[in-house]
Protein backbone atom coordinates (compact mmCIF):
# COMPACT_ATOMS: atom_id res chain seq x y z
CA UNK A 1 0.00 0.00 0.00
CA UNK A 2 1.39 3.30 -1.13
CA UNK A 3 1.39 6.21 1.49
CA UNK A 4 -0.87 8.37 0.02
CA UNK A 5 -3.45 5.39 0.17
CA UNK A 6 -2.92 4.57 3.69
CA UNK A 7 -2.92 8.74 4.16
CA UNK A 8 -6.56 8.80 2.52
CA UNK A 9 -7.90 6.15 4.78
CA UNK A 10 -6.59 7.37 7.84
CA UNK A 11 -8.39 10.52 6.49
CA UNK A 12 -11.17 9.12 5.91
CA UNK A 13 -11.57 6.79 8.91
CA UNK A 14 -11.13 10.29 10.91
CA UNK A 15 -13.42 12.34 8.99
CA UNK A 16 -15.98 9.54 9.94
CA UNK A 17 -15.07 9.69 13.15
CA UNK A 18 -15.83 13.27 13.60
CA UNK A 19 -18.79 13.18 11.63
CA UNK A 20 -20.23 11.01 14.33
CA UNK A 21 -19.02 13.29 16.91
CA UNK A 22 -21.04 15.82 15.27
CA UNK A 23 -24.20 13.35 14.95
CA UNK A 24 -23.87 12.51 17.91
CA UNK A 25 -23.41 16.37 19.65
CA UNK A 26 -26.22 17.81 17.45
CA UNK A 27 -28.44 15.33 18.23
CA UNK A 28 -27.73 16.04 21.63
CA UNK A 29 -27.65 19.76 21.34
CA UNK A 30 -31.52 19.44 19.09
CA UNK A 31 -32.83 16.98 21.80
CA UNK A 32 -31.76 19.45 24.82
CA UNK A 33 -33.47 22.09 23.58
CA UNK A 34 -36.45 20.60 22.88
CA UNK A 35 -36.18 19.24 26.36
CA UNK A 36 -35.95 22.81 27.76
CA UNK A 37 -38.64 23.94 25.62
CA UNK A 38 -41.45 21.57 27.15
CA UNK A 39 -40.71 22.09 30.53
CA UNK A 40 -43.67 20.00 31.40
CA UNK A 41 -41.83 16.88 30.37
CA UNK A 42 -38.65 17.49 33.25
CA UNK A 43 -40.95 18.74 36.13
CA UNK A 44 -43.93 16.32 35.88
CA UNK A 45 -41.72 12.80 36.66
CA UNK A 46 -40.44 15.05 39.65
CA UNK A 47 -43.79 16.11 41.21
CA UNK A 48 -44.81 12.42 40.85
CA UNK A 49 -41.98 11.14 42.84
CA UNK A 50 -42.74 14.24 45.73
CA UNK A 51 -46.41 13.12 45.78
CA UNK A 52 -45.66 9.12 45.81
CA UNK A 53 -43.41 10.04 48.72
CA UNK A 54 -46.03 12.09 50.38
CA UNK A 55 -48.54 9.08 50.34
CA UNK A 56 -46.01 7.35 52.00
CA UNK A 57 -46.32 8.44 55.67
CA UNK A 58 -49.67 8.59 55.28
CA UNK A 59 -50.40 5.47 54.30
CA UNK A 60 -48.05 3.50 56.67
CA UNK A 61 -46.88 5.54 59.33
CA UNK A 62 -45.47 9.39 60.39
CA UNK A 63 -43.77 7.54 63.04
CA UNK A 64 -39.54 8.76 61.67
CA UNK A 65 -37.88 4.74 63.43
CA UNK A 66 -40.51 3.00 60.87
CA UNK A 67 -40.08 5.63 58.08
CA UNK A 68 -36.22 5.56 58.25
CA UNK A 69 -36.34 1.59 58.22
CA UNK A 70 -38.25 1.77 54.93
CA UNK A 71 -36.70 5.10 53.24
CA UNK A 72 -33.81 2.90 51.05
CA UNK A 73 -36.27 1.06 49.86
CA UNK A 74 -38.85 2.99 49.06
CA UNK A 75 -37.13 5.76 47.47
CA UNK A 76 -35.82 3.58 45.21
CA UNK A 77 -38.98 2.42 44.11
CA UNK A 78 -40.63 5.80 43.61
CA UNK A 79 -37.63 6.75 41.73
CA UNK A 80 -38.18 3.65 39.39
CA UNK A 81 -41.48 4.37 39.33
CA UNK A 82 -41.07 7.84 38.07
CA UNK A 83 -38.40 7.14 35.41
CA UNK A 84 -40.98 4.45 33.82
CA UNK A 85 -43.76 6.76 33.53
CA UNK A 86 -41.58 9.76 31.97
CA UNK A 87 -40.57 6.63 29.35
CA UNK A 88 -43.31 6.99 27.34
CA UNK A 89 -42.87 9.72 25.39
CA UNK A 90 -39.36 9.44 24.34
CA UNK A 91 -39.99 8.49 20.82
CA UNK A 92 -43.32 9.58 20.41
CA UNK A 93 -43.57 12.79 19.32
CA UNK A 94 -40.14 12.01 16.91
CA UNK A 95 -42.32 9.01 15.37
CA UNK A 96 -45.45 10.90 14.86
CA UNK A 97 -43.71 13.87 13.31
CA UNK A 98 -41.93 11.50 10.92
CA UNK A 99 -38.54 12.61 12.77
CA UNK A 100 -37.75 9.14 13.40
CA UNK A 101 -37.92 8.32 10.32
CA UNK A 102 -35.74 10.71 8.75
CA UNK A 103 -33.15 9.50 11.54
CA UNK A 104 -33.76 5.82 10.26
CA UNK A 105 -33.17 6.55 6.07
CA UNK A 106 -30.34 9.21 7.02
CA UNK A 107 -26.63 7.93 6.59
CA UNK A 108 -25.72 8.51 10.59
CA UNK A 109 -25.75 5.51 12.25
CA UNK A 110 -29.11 4.91 14.13
CA UNK A 111 -26.78 4.11 17.22
CA UNK A 112 -25.34 7.11 18.08
CA UNK A 113 -28.39 8.77 17.15
CA UNK A 114 -30.09 7.10 19.45
CA UNK A 115 -27.17 7.01 21.77
CA UNK A 116 -27.82 10.81 22.37
CA UNK A 117 -31.55 11.12 22.86
CA UNK A 118 -31.20 8.51 25.74
CA UNK A 119 -28.46 10.55 27.02
CA UNK A 120 -30.88 13.79 27.11
CA UNK A 121 -33.66 11.87 28.53
CA UNK A 122 -31.65 10.77 31.77
CA UNK A 123 -30.16 14.04 31.35
CA UNK A 124 -33.90 16.06 31.42
CA UNK A 125 -35.68 12.91 34.32
CA UNK A 126 -32.85 10.85 36.05
CA UNK A 127 -30.84 13.86 36.99
CA UNK A 128 -33.21 16.00 37.86
CA UNK A 129 -34.77 13.18 39.91
CA UNK A 130 -31.36 12.35 41.58
CA UNK A 131 -30.99 15.82 42.85
CA UNK A 132 -34.20 16.19 44.62
CA UNK A 133 -33.88 12.60 46.04
CA UNK A 134 -32.26 13.65 49.15
CA UNK A 135 -35.04 16.54 50.24
CA UNK A 136 -36.91 13.66 49.97
CA UNK A 137 -35.10 11.40 52.14
CA UNK A 138 -35.69 13.84 54.58
CA UNK A 139 -39.34 13.61 54.62
CA UNK A 140 -38.73 10.19 55.22
CA UNK A 141 -36.27 10.33 57.52
CA UNK A 142 -33.49 8.75 56.44
CA UNK A 143 -30.79 8.49 58.07
CA UNK A 144 -27.51 11.33 57.34
CA UNK A 145 -24.88 8.17 56.51
CA UNK A 146 -27.58 7.43 53.72
CA UNK A 147 -27.70 10.82 51.40
CA UNK A 148 -24.65 10.28 49.52
CA UNK A 149 -24.88 6.81 48.52
CA UNK A 150 -28.53 7.49 47.56
CA UNK A 151 -27.47 10.05 45.19
CA UNK A 152 -24.64 8.38 43.82
CA UNK A 153 -26.69 5.01 43.69
CA UNK A 154 -29.60 6.96 41.91
CA UNK A 155 -26.99 8.73 39.69
CA UNK A 156 -25.78 5.79 37.89
CA UNK A 157 -29.19 3.74 38.16
CA UNK A 158 -31.14 5.73 36.36
CA UNK A 159 -29.21 6.08 33.64
CA UNK A 160 -29.63 2.52 33.43
CA UNK A 161 -33.23 2.90 33.66
CA UNK A 162 -33.27 5.41 30.93
CA UNK A 163 -31.09 3.07 28.64
CA UNK A 164 -33.07 0.02 29.71
CA UNK A 165 -36.78 1.62 29.59
CA UNK A 166 -35.69 3.28 26.23
CA UNK A 167 -35.86 -0.57 24.49
CA UNK A 168 -39.48 -0.62 25.95
CA UNK A 169 -40.03 2.79 24.66
CA UNK A 170 -39.00 1.98 21.25
CA UNK A 171 -40.49 -1.59 21.17
CA UNK A 172 -44.56 0.41 21.80
CA UNK A 173 -43.95 3.49 20.22
CA UNK A 174 -46.00 2.65 17.35
CA UNK A 175 -49.19 1.57 19.87
CA UNK A 176 -51.57 4.15 20.62
CA UNK A 177 -51.87 2.20 24.07
CA UNK A 178 -48.64 1.56 24.82
CA UNK A 179 -47.71 3.19 28.09
CA UNK A 180 -49.11 0.29 30.15
CA UNK A 181 -47.62 -2.05 28.41
CA UNK A 182 -44.36 -0.67 28.63
CA UNK A 183 -44.50 -1.15 31.89
CA UNK A 184 -45.16 -4.49 32.14
CA UNK A 185 -42.62 -5.60 29.41
CA UNK A 186 -39.91 -3.05 31.11
CA UNK A 187 -40.54 -3.87 35.17
CA UNK A 188 -39.14 -7.40 35.44
CA UNK A 189 -36.17 -6.15 33.65
CA UNK A 190 -35.40 -3.07 36.37
CA UNK A 191 -35.42 -5.96 38.94
CA UNK A 192 -31.21 -6.05 39.42
CA UNK A 193 -30.83 -2.03 38.95
CA UNK A 194 -33.50 -1.99 42.33
CA UNK A 195 -32.04 -4.51 44.14
CA UNK A 196 -28.30 -3.10 44.08
CA UNK A 197 -29.57 0.56 44.11
CA UNK A 198 -31.42 0.06 47.53
CA UNK A 199 -28.63 -2.36 49.16
CA UNK A 200 -26.03 0.59 48.38
CA UNK A 201 -28.04 2.90 50.20
CA UNK A 202 -29.30 0.46 52.97
CA UNK A 203 -25.19 -0.61 53.49
CA UNK A 204 -24.47 2.32 53.87
CA UNK A 205 -27.45 3.19 56.82
CA UNK A 206 -26.07 -0.05 58.73
CA UNK A 207 -22.59 1.00 57.50
CA UNK A 208 -21.42 -1.50 56.14
CA UNK A 209 -18.58 -0.47 53.13
CA UNK A 210 -21.10 0.18 49.76
CA UNK A 211 -18.20 0.06 47.20
CA UNK A 212 -19.09 -2.93 45.71
CA UNK A 213 -22.92 -2.83 45.33
CA UNK A 214 -22.22 0.57 43.28
CA UNK A 215 -19.50 -1.01 41.28
CA UNK A 216 -22.47 -3.25 40.36
CA UNK A 217 -24.51 -0.66 39.19
CA UNK A 218 -21.69 0.29 37.65
CA UNK A 219 -21.31 -2.66 35.60
CA UNK A 220 -24.91 -2.02 34.82
CA UNK A 221 -24.86 0.85 33.48
CA UNK A 222 -21.91 0.13 31.39
CA UNK A 223 -23.35 -3.16 29.75
CA UNK A 224 -26.66 -0.61 29.26
CA UNK A 225 -24.99 1.90 27.48
CA UNK A 226 -23.31 -0.30 24.81
CA UNK A 227 -25.75 -2.95 24.35
CA UNK A 228 -29.02 -0.98 24.99
CA UNK A 229 -28.73 1.15 21.94
CA UNK A 230 -28.18 -1.94 19.47
CA UNK A 231 -31.66 -3.02 20.71
CA UNK A 232 -33.58 0.19 20.80
CA UNK A 233 -32.37 1.06 16.96
CA UNK A 234 -33.73 -2.60 15.82
CA UNK A 235 -36.84 -2.04 17.80
CA UNK A 236 -37.27 1.64 16.04
CA UNK A 237 -36.67 0.12 12.51
CA UNK A 238 -39.21 -2.68 13.69
CA UNK A 239 -41.82 -0.25 14.46
CA UNK A 240 -41.33 2.86 11.63
CA UNK A 241 -41.50 -0.06 9.10
CA UNK A 242 -45.17 -0.88 10.29
CA UNK B 1 -40.34 -51.73 47.37
CA UNK B 2 -43.57 -49.85 47.70
CA UNK B 3 -43.23 -47.33 50.14
CA UNK B 4 -46.78 -47.70 51.89
CA UNK B 5 -48.46 -49.88 53.82
CA UNK B 6 -52.09 -49.10 51.99
CA UNK B 7 -53.29 -47.70 49.74
CA UNK B 8 -55.17 -45.19 52.63
CA UNK B 9 -51.46 -44.92 53.72
CA UNK B 10 -50.98 -43.83 50.21
CA UNK B 11 -53.23 -41.27 50.01
CA UNK B 12 -52.63 -39.55 52.95
CA UNK B 13 -48.84 -39.58 53.02
CA UNK B 14 -48.63 -38.88 56.28
CA UNK B 15 -50.75 -36.11 56.07
CA UNK B 16 -48.92 -34.79 53.43
CA UNK B 17 -51.12 -36.28 50.78
CA UNK B 18 -53.40 -33.08 50.14
CA UNK B 19 -50.53 -31.24 49.03
CA UNK B 20 -48.81 -33.78 47.04
CA UNK B 21 -52.24 -34.67 45.37
CA UNK B 22 -52.88 -31.07 44.38
CA UNK B 23 -49.85 -30.27 43.13
CA UNK B 24 -49.88 -33.57 41.00
CA UNK B 25 -53.86 -32.79 40.13
CA UNK B 26 -52.64 -29.43 39.12
CA UNK B 27 -49.64 -30.01 36.86
CA UNK B 28 -52.17 -32.67 35.23
CA UNK B 29 -55.16 -30.08 34.61
CA UNK B 30 -52.68 -27.35 33.18
CA UNK B 31 -50.52 -30.16 31.34
CA UNK B 32 -54.40 -31.12 29.70
CA UNK B 33 -55.40 -27.49 28.99
CA UNK B 34 -52.37 -27.13 27.25
CA UNK B 35 -52.32 -30.53 24.98
CA UNK B 36 -56.12 -30.06 24.59
CA UNK B 37 -56.27 -25.94 23.49
CA UNK B 38 -54.40 -26.13 19.79
CA UNK B 39 -56.74 -29.00 18.92
CA UNK B 40 -59.81 -26.93 20.02
CA UNK B 41 -58.11 -24.08 18.31
CA UNK B 42 -57.72 -26.50 15.56
CA UNK B 43 -60.52 -28.29 14.81
CA UNK B 44 -63.04 -24.94 14.79
CA UNK B 45 -60.36 -23.53 12.28
CA UNK B 46 -61.36 -26.51 9.96
CA UNK B 47 -64.96 -26.30 10.53
CA UNK B 48 -64.62 -22.60 9.71
CA UNK B 49 -62.61 -23.28 6.83
CA UNK B 50 -65.29 -26.26 5.36
CA UNK B 51 -68.04 -23.92 5.73
CA UNK B 52 -66.53 -21.42 3.81
CA UNK B 53 -65.66 -23.73 1.16
CA UNK B 54 -68.56 -25.09 0.80
CA UNK B 55 -70.27 -21.45 0.76
CA UNK B 56 -67.26 -20.37 -2.48
CA UNK B 57 -69.19 -24.18 -3.92
CA UNK B 58 -72.40 -22.87 -3.49
CA UNK B 59 -71.77 -19.69 -5.31
CA UNK B 60 -70.13 -21.21 -8.13
CA UNK B 61 -73.27 -23.24 -8.05
CA UNK B 62 -75.38 -20.73 -8.57
CA UNK B 63 -72.78 -18.91 -11.39
CA UNK B 64 -73.05 -21.91 -13.86
CA UNK B 65 -76.58 -22.35 -12.88
CA UNK B 66 -77.61 -18.68 -14.31
CA UNK C 1 -22.02 -28.58 4.85
CA UNK C 2 -25.13 -29.27 3.74
CA UNK C 3 -28.25 -26.61 4.87
CA UNK C 4 -30.81 -28.40 3.24
CA UNK C 5 -31.90 -29.63 6.55
CA UNK C 6 -31.77 -26.21 7.72
CA UNK C 7 -34.42 -24.74 4.63
CA UNK C 8 -36.23 -27.51 4.93
CA UNK C 9 -37.31 -26.57 8.58
CA UNK C 10 -38.32 -23.21 6.96
CA UNK C 11 -41.07 -24.55 5.45
CA UNK C 12 -44.70 -25.05 7.31
CA UNK C 13 -45.76 -28.14 5.14
CA UNK C 14 -42.71 -30.08 5.45
CA UNK C 15 -42.75 -29.41 9.08
CA UNK C 16 -46.30 -30.33 9.52
CA UNK C 17 -46.24 -33.10 7.18
CA UNK C 18 -43.06 -35.00 8.82
CA UNK C 19 -44.55 -33.87 12.83
CA UNK C 20 -47.55 -35.63 11.92
CA UNK C 21 -45.48 -38.90 11.50
CA UNK C 22 -42.98 -38.12 14.74
CA UNK C 23 -45.83 -37.43 16.82
CA UNK C 24 -47.64 -40.40 17.62
CA UNK C 25 -44.00 -41.91 18.71
CA UNK C 26 -42.51 -39.07 20.81
CA UNK C 27 -46.45 -39.14 22.42
CA UNK C 28 -45.90 -42.94 23.52
CA UNK C 29 -42.49 -42.43 24.61
CA UNK C 30 -43.19 -39.42 26.82
CA UNK C 31 -46.33 -40.71 28.16
CA UNK C 32 -44.03 -44.23 29.40
CA UNK C 33 -41.28 -41.93 30.71
CA UNK C 34 -43.74 -39.50 32.59
CA UNK C 35 -46.07 -42.74 34.11
CA UNK C 36 -42.80 -45.09 35.28
CA UNK C 37 -41.57 -42.00 36.47
CA UNK C 38 -44.85 -40.82 38.60
CA UNK C 39 -45.65 -44.11 39.63
CA UNK C 40 -41.64 -44.41 40.86
CA UNK C 41 -41.76 -40.98 42.70
CA UNK C 42 -44.76 -41.52 44.22
CA UNK C 43 -44.77 -45.15 45.41
CA UNK C 44 -40.98 -46.41 45.21
CA UNK C 45 -38.79 -43.73 46.13
CA UNK C 46 -37.51 -43.72 49.79
CA UNK C 47 -39.07 -41.13 51.97
CA UNK C 48 -36.99 -37.88 52.82
CA UNK C 49 -36.11 -38.48 56.59
CA UNK C 50 -36.56 -34.67 56.78
CA UNK C 51 -39.41 -33.32 54.85
CA UNK C 52 -41.13 -36.71 54.87
CA UNK C 53 -43.22 -37.02 52.19
CA UNK C 54 -43.91 -33.69 50.89
CA UNK C 55 -40.85 -33.96 49.22
CA UNK C 56 -42.75 -35.63 46.24
CA UNK C 57 -43.76 -32.84 44.76
CA UNK C 58 -40.04 -32.45 43.40
CA UNK C 59 -40.89 -34.95 40.39
CA UNK C 60 -42.62 -32.40 39.35
CA UNK C 61 -41.33 -29.43 40.76
CA UNK C 62 -37.76 -29.52 39.61
CA UNK C 63 -38.44 -30.73 35.84
CA UNK C 64 -41.52 -27.96 35.46
CA UNK C 65 -38.57 -25.50 36.86
CA UNK C 66 -36.19 -26.97 34.38
CA UNK C 67 -38.74 -26.46 31.20
CA UNK C 68 -39.65 -23.30 32.26
CA UNK C 69 -36.57 -21.78 32.20
CA UNK C 70 -35.13 -23.54 28.69
CA UNK C 71 -38.47 -22.83 27.66
CA UNK C 72 -37.57 -19.17 27.46
CA UNK C 73 -34.05 -19.98 26.12
CA UNK C 74 -36.04 -21.85 22.86
CA UNK C 75 -38.09 -18.86 22.54
CA UNK C 76 -35.01 -16.32 22.44
CA UNK C 77 -32.95 -18.58 19.70
CA UNK C 78 -36.27 -18.55 17.61
CA UNK C 79 -36.83 -15.13 18.33
CA UNK C 80 -32.80 -15.12 17.08
CA UNK C 81 -33.26 -17.08 13.84
CA UNK C 82 -36.73 -15.43 12.47
CA UNK C 83 -34.32 -12.34 13.22
CA UNK C 84 -31.81 -13.01 11.38
CA UNK C 85 -32.63 -15.50 8.56
CA UNK C 86 -36.18 -14.05 8.30
CA UNK C 87 -37.94 -17.28 8.91
CA UNK C 88 -41.74 -17.61 9.57
CA UNK C 89 -41.50 -20.98 10.78
CA UNK C 90 -39.12 -19.81 13.32
CA UNK C 91 -41.28 -17.02 14.55
CA UNK C 92 -44.14 -19.49 14.50
CA UNK C 93 -42.20 -21.50 17.29
CA UNK C 94 -40.96 -18.72 19.68
CA UNK C 95 -45.19 -18.06 19.69
CA UNK C 96 -45.93 -20.84 20.52
CA UNK C 97 -43.69 -20.91 23.43
CA UNK C 98 -44.41 -18.52 25.17
CA UNK C 99 -47.53 -20.03 26.57
CA UNK C 100 -46.30 -23.04 27.09
CA UNK C 101 -43.55 -21.76 29.36
CA UNK C 102 -45.68 -19.58 31.14
CA UNK C 103 -48.27 -22.28 31.88
CA UNK C 104 -44.76 -24.15 33.07
CA UNK C 105 -43.71 -21.22 34.97
CA UNK C 106 -46.83 -21.25 36.65
CA UNK C 107 -46.80 -24.37 37.66
CA UNK C 108 -43.11 -24.44 38.80
CA UNK C 109 -44.76 -21.90 41.52
CA UNK C 110 -47.80 -23.36 42.05
CA UNK C 111 -46.03 -26.66 43.16
CA UNK C 112 -43.18 -25.02 45.14
CA UNK C 113 -45.77 -22.91 47.13
CA UNK C 114 -47.68 -26.31 48.15
CA UNK C 115 -44.45 -27.22 49.13
CA UNK C 116 -43.12 -24.87 50.57
CA UNK C 117 -46.45 -25.10 53.45
CA UNK C 118 -45.84 -28.67 54.61
CA UNK C 119 -42.19 -27.89 54.73
CA UNK C 120 -41.45 -24.39 56.18
CA UNK C 121 -45.13 -23.98 57.39
CA UNK C 122 -45.85 -20.76 54.98
CA UNK C 123 -47.13 -20.81 50.96
CA UNK C 124 -44.82 -17.97 50.11
CA UNK C 125 -40.99 -17.24 50.91
CA UNK C 126 -39.21 -14.54 49.40
CA UNK C 127 -36.48 -16.64 48.58
CA UNK C 128 -33.87 -16.09 45.44
CA UNK C 129 -35.33 -19.47 43.40
CA UNK C 130 -39.22 -18.41 43.87
CA UNK C 131 -38.42 -15.16 43.26
CA UNK C 132 -36.66 -15.13 40.19
CA UNK C 133 -39.21 -17.59 39.23
CA UNK C 134 -41.81 -15.10 39.68
CA UNK C 135 -39.75 -12.35 37.54
CA UNK C 136 -39.59 -15.42 34.66
CA UNK C 137 -43.23 -15.67 34.75
CA UNK C 138 -43.39 -11.45 34.57
CA UNK C 139 -41.13 -11.81 31.39
CA UNK C 140 -43.25 -14.35 29.66
CA UNK C 141 -46.62 -13.25 30.46
CA UNK C 142 -44.90 -9.55 28.99
CA UNK C 143 -43.84 -11.39 25.89
CA UNK C 144 -47.62 -12.50 25.41
CA UNK C 145 -49.04 -9.47 26.24
CA UNK C 146 -46.58 -7.79 23.60
CA UNK C 147 -47.63 -10.68 21.40
CA UNK C 148 -51.37 -9.38 21.54
CA UNK C 149 -51.08 -5.78 21.03
CA UNK C 150 -50.08 -5.21 17.48
CA UNK C 151 -52.33 -5.34 14.83
CA UNK C 152 -49.70 -6.89 12.46
CA UNK C 153 -48.02 -10.38 13.17
CA UNK C 154 -45.14 -9.74 11.09
CA UNK C 155 -44.65 -6.72 13.25
CA UNK C 156 -45.39 -8.70 16.63
CA UNK C 157 -42.96 -10.96 15.36
CA UNK C 158 -40.25 -8.67 15.12
CA UNK C 159 -41.14 -7.28 18.44
CA UNK C 160 -41.52 -9.96 20.64
CA UNK C 161 -38.19 -11.11 19.36
CA UNK C 162 -36.16 -8.25 20.36
CA UNK C 163 -38.20 -8.47 23.49
CA UNK C 164 -37.15 -12.25 24.26
CA UNK C 165 -33.60 -11.19 23.21
CA UNK C 166 -33.25 -8.34 25.93
CA UNK C 167 -34.99 -10.60 28.27
CA UNK C 168 -31.80 -13.77 27.74
CA UNK C 169 -29.31 -11.01 28.39
CA UNK C 170 -31.14 -10.25 31.05
CA UNK C 171 -31.96 -13.69 32.86
CA UNK C 172 -28.62 -14.55 34.27
CA UNK C 173 -28.12 -10.89 35.68
CA UNK C 174 -31.75 -11.30 37.07
CA UNK C 175 -30.95 -14.79 38.81
CA UNK C 176 -27.42 -13.52 40.48
CA UNK C 177 -28.99 -10.45 41.91
CA UNK C 178 -31.92 -12.07 43.33
CA UNK C 179 -29.20 -14.84 44.60
CA UNK C 180 -27.29 -12.65 45.85
CA UNK C 181 -30.17 -10.70 47.93
CA UNK C 182 -31.79 -13.75 49.68
CA UNK C 183 -30.65 -16.87 49.85
CA UNK C 184 -32.93 -19.05 52.15
CA UNK C 185 -33.54 -21.97 50.13
CA UNK C 186 -32.14 -25.50 50.65
CA UNK C 187 -28.10 -25.04 48.55
CA UNK C 188 -28.97 -26.53 45.07
CA UNK C 189 -29.82 -30.12 45.22
CA UNK C 190 -29.26 -31.24 41.49
CA UNK C 191 -26.36 -30.31 40.06
CA UNK C 192 -25.11 -31.93 37.12
CA UNK C 193 -21.97 -31.90 37.67
CA UNK C 194 -20.29 -32.37 40.47
CA UNK C 195 -21.80 -34.32 43.73
CA UNK C 196 -25.19 -34.47 44.22
CA UNK C 197 -26.18 -34.33 47.62
CA UNK C 198 -29.50 -35.74 46.79
CA UNK C 199 -29.52 -39.76 46.92
CA UNK C 200 -29.46 -41.90 44.18
CA UNK C 201 -32.46 -43.72 44.79
CA UNK C 202 -34.66 -40.24 44.85
CA UNK C 203 -32.88 -39.57 42.10
CA UNK C 204 -33.27 -41.83 39.18
CA UNK C 205 -37.17 -41.05 39.27
CA UNK C 206 -36.36 -37.25 38.81
CA UNK C 207 -33.99 -37.73 35.79
CA UNK C 208 -36.59 -40.06 34.04
CA UNK C 209 -39.33 -37.51 35.02
CA UNK C 210 -36.93 -34.92 33.67
CA UNK C 211 -36.53 -36.99 30.60
CA UNK C 212 -40.50 -37.44 30.24
CA UNK C 213 -41.25 -33.54 30.85
CA UNK C 214 -38.52 -32.17 27.75
CA UNK C 215 -40.54 -34.84 25.87
CA UNK C 216 -43.57 -33.28 26.57
CA UNK C 217 -42.67 -30.03 26.55
CA UNK C 218 -41.20 -31.10 22.54
CA UNK C 219 -44.59 -32.74 21.79
CA UNK C 220 -46.60 -29.68 23.33
CA UNK C 221 -44.23 -27.42 21.44
CA UNK C 222 -45.22 -29.33 18.01
CA UNK C 223 -48.28 -29.10 18.53
CA UNK C 224 -48.83 -25.60 19.13
CA UNK C 225 -46.99 -25.04 16.10
CA UNK C 226 -49.43 -27.10 13.99
CA UNK C 227 -52.59 -25.15 15.26
CA UNK C 228 -50.52 -22.21 14.16
CA UNK C 229 -49.29 -23.18 10.88
CA UNK C 230 -52.83 -24.13 9.60
CA UNK C 231 -54.12 -20.76 10.53
CA UNK C 232 -51.35 -18.42 9.46
CA UNK C 233 -50.61 -21.16 5.70
CA UNK C 234 -54.86 -21.11 5.28
CA UNK C 235 -54.51 -19.95 1.88
CA UNK C 236 -51.93 -22.44 0.28
CA UNK C 237 -53.56 -25.49 -1.23
CA UNK C 238 -52.18 -27.95 1.18
CA UNK C 239 -53.82 -26.82 3.73
CA UNK C 240 -57.20 -26.62 1.95
CA UNK C 241 -56.70 -30.36 1.61
CA UNK C 242 -56.30 -30.90 4.70
CA UNK C 243 -58.84 -29.44 5.42
CA UNK C 244 -61.60 -31.57 2.55
CA UNK C 245 -59.82 -34.46 4.19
Amino acid sequence: MSSSQAESQVNASRSSATSLYSTLFSVFRRELRIAFRQQSDMINPILFFLMVVTMMPLGISPQASVLSELAPGLLWVIALLACLLSLDGLFRSDYEDGTLEQCILSTQPLYFIVLAKVMVHWLTTGLPLTLVAPLLGVLLSLPTDGFVPLWLSLMLGTATLSFVGAIGAALTVSLRKGGLLLSLIIMPLYVPVLIFGASTVRYAVEGVAYGSTLAVLGGFFALAFVLAPLAIAGALRMSVEE
Amino acid sequence: MFQFASVSDFLLMDGHGLYVWASYAITLLALVFLAISPSIQQRAFIIQQKRQQRIEEGQNQQRVDS
Amino acid sequence: MNWQWFHRLGSPRWFYEKTSRWMPWLLSVTLLLLAVGVVWGLGYAPMDSKQGNSYRIIYIHVPAAFLALAGYYVMAIAGAVGIIWQMKMSYTVMRAAAPIGAVLTFLALVTGALWGKPTWGTWWVWDARITSMLILLFLYLGIIALQGAYQQQRTANKACAILALVGTVNIPIIYKSVDWWFTLHQPATLKLVGESSIDPSMAYPLLVMIAGFYGLYSWLLMHWVRADILQSESKTQWVKEIVVK
